[in-house]
């Protein structure tokens, strides 16, 4: 059945589609699709997908690997700083606690100590695909359990490096055989002794920390500076796979890597730009990689001896649930936080697979007992969807705690996102005053030139093309509570609210405008808050020209208010009747036009005449009317 | 020779007709500082410590305003809340503006006769200037009774100008260090037997 490229493509992709619609649909998460879609096609039900279901399962890891740097790029450094306790005292718990009971377990069903130690550490490990996905489909993330968990996560794939490392000191075999054996083609670690193998590490990490900031950032911006928008896709993608490619070389986990490439770059300019830009492809990726997941799950190991492989399978997700429930215990999460992360990392992770085919390379591990593992991993991974669901359709209703959303007042300015779109001359002004009140909105500006430059002077910019709905999304849209278009160009404007309209109607826009006949446009697309930059100063400029000929401040201010007032109104009234002639042809003439009439009816309504206040006149003309009669 | 500061609050002193006289009787005098609050704050965003920094300089601290709805425009009132800080102007340590003098020179559109318990307005207006008085009080200044311009719906020019000449001579005679002994007796400084009646 198979053989031809184009097949193998049209029998994944309409697996992911039929299949994860039909979970979407059901209010399923994806990822059970795409691992229902992966047993539906492979070789034990339908057959489309046979042996090379491996291959495609090493080719997959690649959008584990694009979905840390992606993961890399949210976390600047001095997020990543502030997250040491919990990185390391979760994670570390977490672990050690998992490592130890695994291995109690283990070794009690008689496995030899090395070998349970591996499978204790393959066990140890959650899946970041499979949680993280699952966590940022339910917009979790920003809770104390998103936290929780991706500190967990993070911390597994920091140690990975670690077990990894260790593997070969567990080798029960001679150099010569390791060679042999070892997965990896062109490590070039085994060739070098342990010292060199350390700083071969070292010196990669510190490559990669350095070409980041000297080599990358300035590729990045000239590739802006073409305005070729393909360009930027081809040279994100070619900052991940070089940087895979080098960990790969050296022999480290190029996910780590990835990581540690996304973490160089959280800090530049083109966070979010990268961010929209990887997107697509890490959700492709991973999507297979759960296909082929489902495809690999070996169901004739699993006919050879079910009630061993089922018995494991339950006692290891146990085992990995109570340790996760302590943890989040120790770390004083509410109940139904403890229980979510209990369910969401209790699975075994893609990171197993390496370890494990690494440990049997190392000829540490049999064939029989990767086998085991590997399906165990693959169901466990396969069940935490389900456990999932089970945990929030049954168990989370009867305890009924959700986490409070009221915050104390002082977190006002960073509890609330605000973005920023446009950082010329406006859209600065606003964002000083924001950031003199602590609100440190999220700008995007498509200058690269005075994104660098801003960014030297200490404010958060990203480069990117805000009309484009990926770029906004990265940038939090869908948790913003205020969007600002500071930019001047109707189009954006429009497109901007556009987007949010149909699709984060929650978001409240509010919008400069060049002049009126912008604002009538976009108050006809159903903005409210649109901000006239020819309206203000050039009021400020009048009233000061008018209290040095010796008009009183005070009651210019007040004729300001009016003024202002009363053509906000003209603005809305005006702006339906320019919808009825959207086509006038003579726009010239049409503005004359309406110049004349705010002339005619601001003299007909003699503002200045009619501000009655604090004026005895009228009271003095009645009392002499009295005094007549 | 005391140093005189008049804090003029208006909120439309150029349709004021009473005022415009009064104001141009005293407004360059020697030795006097013209302070036109809604000229210099029209958005309210009082300058607290220029304001403090005035008051040191001067001796005779004039509240003068039309007497609105009973009280002073909100200009001054914002002005008192702003600038009277507790620890500068009263409390234990607020003791900026003692022995200074102060007082109130009003406009009112109602005649002197309104103002008492039998009048239209049932009070007279030193109970109306009681906030006033207690606010200088407690700052521990000695409070003079207003000097007071009544029933100006019904004044003519001429007279005006006849008030504003007698606003002029007690700015004379509060620079030469005029002492009000006599407060019961004393309703408004405008009776003093020191001023010629207007």
């Amino acid at each position: 059945m198979t053989g031809s490229i184009l097949f193998e493509a049209i029998v994944f992709l309409a697996g992911a589609i039929i299949c994860v619609s039909i979970a979407k649909r059901l209010g399923l998460s994806s990822v059970i699709g795409y691992l229902f879609a992966g047993v539906l096609i492979g070789p034990y039900v339908l057959g489309f997908i046979g042996q090379e279901g491996e291959d495609i399962l090493h080719f997959a890891e690649f959008g584990v690997v694009v979905m840390l740097f992606l993961i890399g790029l949210e976390i600047e450094p001095k997020n990543f700083w502030n997250m040491r306790k919990t990185i390391v005292g979760m994670g570390g718990i977490q672990v050690a606690g998992t490592i130890l009971l695994s291995y109690l377990l283990f070794t009690f069903l008689g496995f030899d100590w090395k070998v349970s130690l591996v499978i204790s550490m393959a066990v140890a490990l959650s899946s970041t695909a499979i949680a993280l996905q699952t966590i940022k489909e339910k917009g979790l993330m920003n809770t104390t359990f998103g936290n929780s968990s991706f500190s967990i996560l993070l911390f597994q794939d920091i140690i990975v490096i670690f077990m990894l490392g260790a593997l070969p000191l567990l080798s029960n075999s001679d150099e010569s055989a390791l060679a042999e054996n070892t997965s990896e083609n062109g490590n070039l670690l085994e060739s070098l002794p342990m010292g060199f193998q350390t700083l071969a590490i070292i010196l990669s990490v510190v490559f990669i920390i350095i070409a980041g900031k000297y080599l990358i950032v300035p590729m990045l911006r000239k590739v802006a500076k073409t305005g070729v928008r393909e360009l930027l896709i081809a040279a994100a993608l070619l900052i991940v796979f070089s940087i895979s490619f080098l960990m790969e070389y050296v022999g480290l986990s190029p996910a780590l890597g990835a990581f540690l490439g996304g973490v160089v770059l959280s800090n530049s300019e083109f966070k979010h730009e990268l961010e929209s830009t990887l997107e697509p492809f890490k959700n492709l990726l991973l999507g297979l990689f759960f296909m082929a997941v489902g495809a690999s799950i070996n169901f004739i190991v699993i006919a050879k001896s079910p009630l061993t492989i089922g018995g494991i399978l339950i006692a290891i997700i146990a085992l990995k649930g109570l340790v996760l429930f302590i943890t989040a215990q120790i770390f004083k999460l509410k109940l139904d936080q403890k229980l979510l992360l209990t369910f969401s990392l209790a699975q075994i992770g893609e990171f197993a697979f390496v370890l494990l085919s690494f440990a049997f390379g190392l000829n540490i591990l049999e064939q029989e007992q990767m086998d085991m593992m590997l399906v165990i991993t693959a169901l466990s991974m396969s069940l935490t969807p389900i456990l999932s669901m089970i945990n929030e359709r049954i168990i989370l209703p009867r305890i009924g705690t959700k986490e409070s959303v009221k915050r104390p007042m002082d977190h006002i300015a960073k509890s609330q996102k605000i973005i920023l779109v446009g950082f010329g001359h406006f859209g600065s002004t606003i964002g000083r005053f924001l950031r003199s009140h602590g609100v440190e909105a999220t700008i995007l500006d498509h200058d690269s030139n005075r994104v660098d430059f801003l960014r030297k002077m200490g404010f958060e910019v990203y480069y990117g093309d805000a009309t484009r709905i990926d770029l906004l999304e990265s940038a939090g849209i869908a948790e913003a509570k205020i969007v600002i278009c500071a930019t001047n160009k109707i189009s954006v404007s429009k497109a901007i609210s556009k987007i949010i309209k149909d699709k984060y109607p929650h978001v409240e826009l509010m919008i400069r405008t060049k002049n009126r006949y912008d604002a009538y446009e976009l108050l006809n697309l159903g903005n409210e808050n649109i901000y006239r930059e020819s309206l203000e100063t050039s009021l400020t400029l009048a009233k000061d020209v008018l209290s040095k000929m010796g008009f009183r401040k005070y009651t210019l201010n007040r004729q300001i208010q009016n003024f202002i007032k009363y053509d906000e109104k003209s603005l809305r009234r005006l702006a339906t009747e320019a919808k009825r002639d959207e086509n006038y042809i003579f726009k010239a003439k049409k503005e004359l036009e309406q110049q004349e009439k705010f002339l005619n009816e601001d003299f007909k309504r003699g503002i200045v005449a009619y501000d009655n206040h604090w004026d005895s006149e009228q009271i003095r003309r009645a009392l002499e009317k009295n005094k007549v009669e | 020779m005391k140093k005189i500061l008049i804090l003029f609050s208006h909120p439309k002193f150029e349709k004021s007709r009473a005022n415009t006289v009064l104001v141009k009787h005293i407004r360059n005098k020697e030795g006097v500082t013209f302070h036109d609050l809604y000229e210099r704050y029209p958005d309210f965003h009082i300058d607290v410590d220029a304001e403090k920094e005035i008051l040191n300089q001067h001796d005779v601290i004039i509240w003068h305003h039309p007497l609105y709805w009973y009280s002073c425009p909100p200009l001054m009132k914002q002005w008192i809340d702003m600038v009277l800080e507790f620890g500068w102007a009263y409390g234990p340590e607020g003791k900026a503006l003692q022995s200074k003098t102060c007082l109130n020179v009003i406009t009112t559109g109602g005649s002197r006769e309104v103002y008492c318990s039998e009048g239209t307005n049932s009070f007279t207006v030193n109970q109306f200037l009681r906030p006033f008085e207690q606010t200088a009080n407690l700052c521990g200044m000695t409070y003079y009774p207003p000097f007071a311009v009544m029933g100006t719906h019904n004044l003519s020019n001429e007279d005006l100008i006849l008030h504003a000449k007698q606003y002029g001579d007690l700015i004379d005679l509060l620079q030469n260090e005029l002492v009000v002994t006599d407060f019961k007796g004393c309703a408004f400084l405008n009776d003093i037997p020191e001023l010629k009646p207007a």
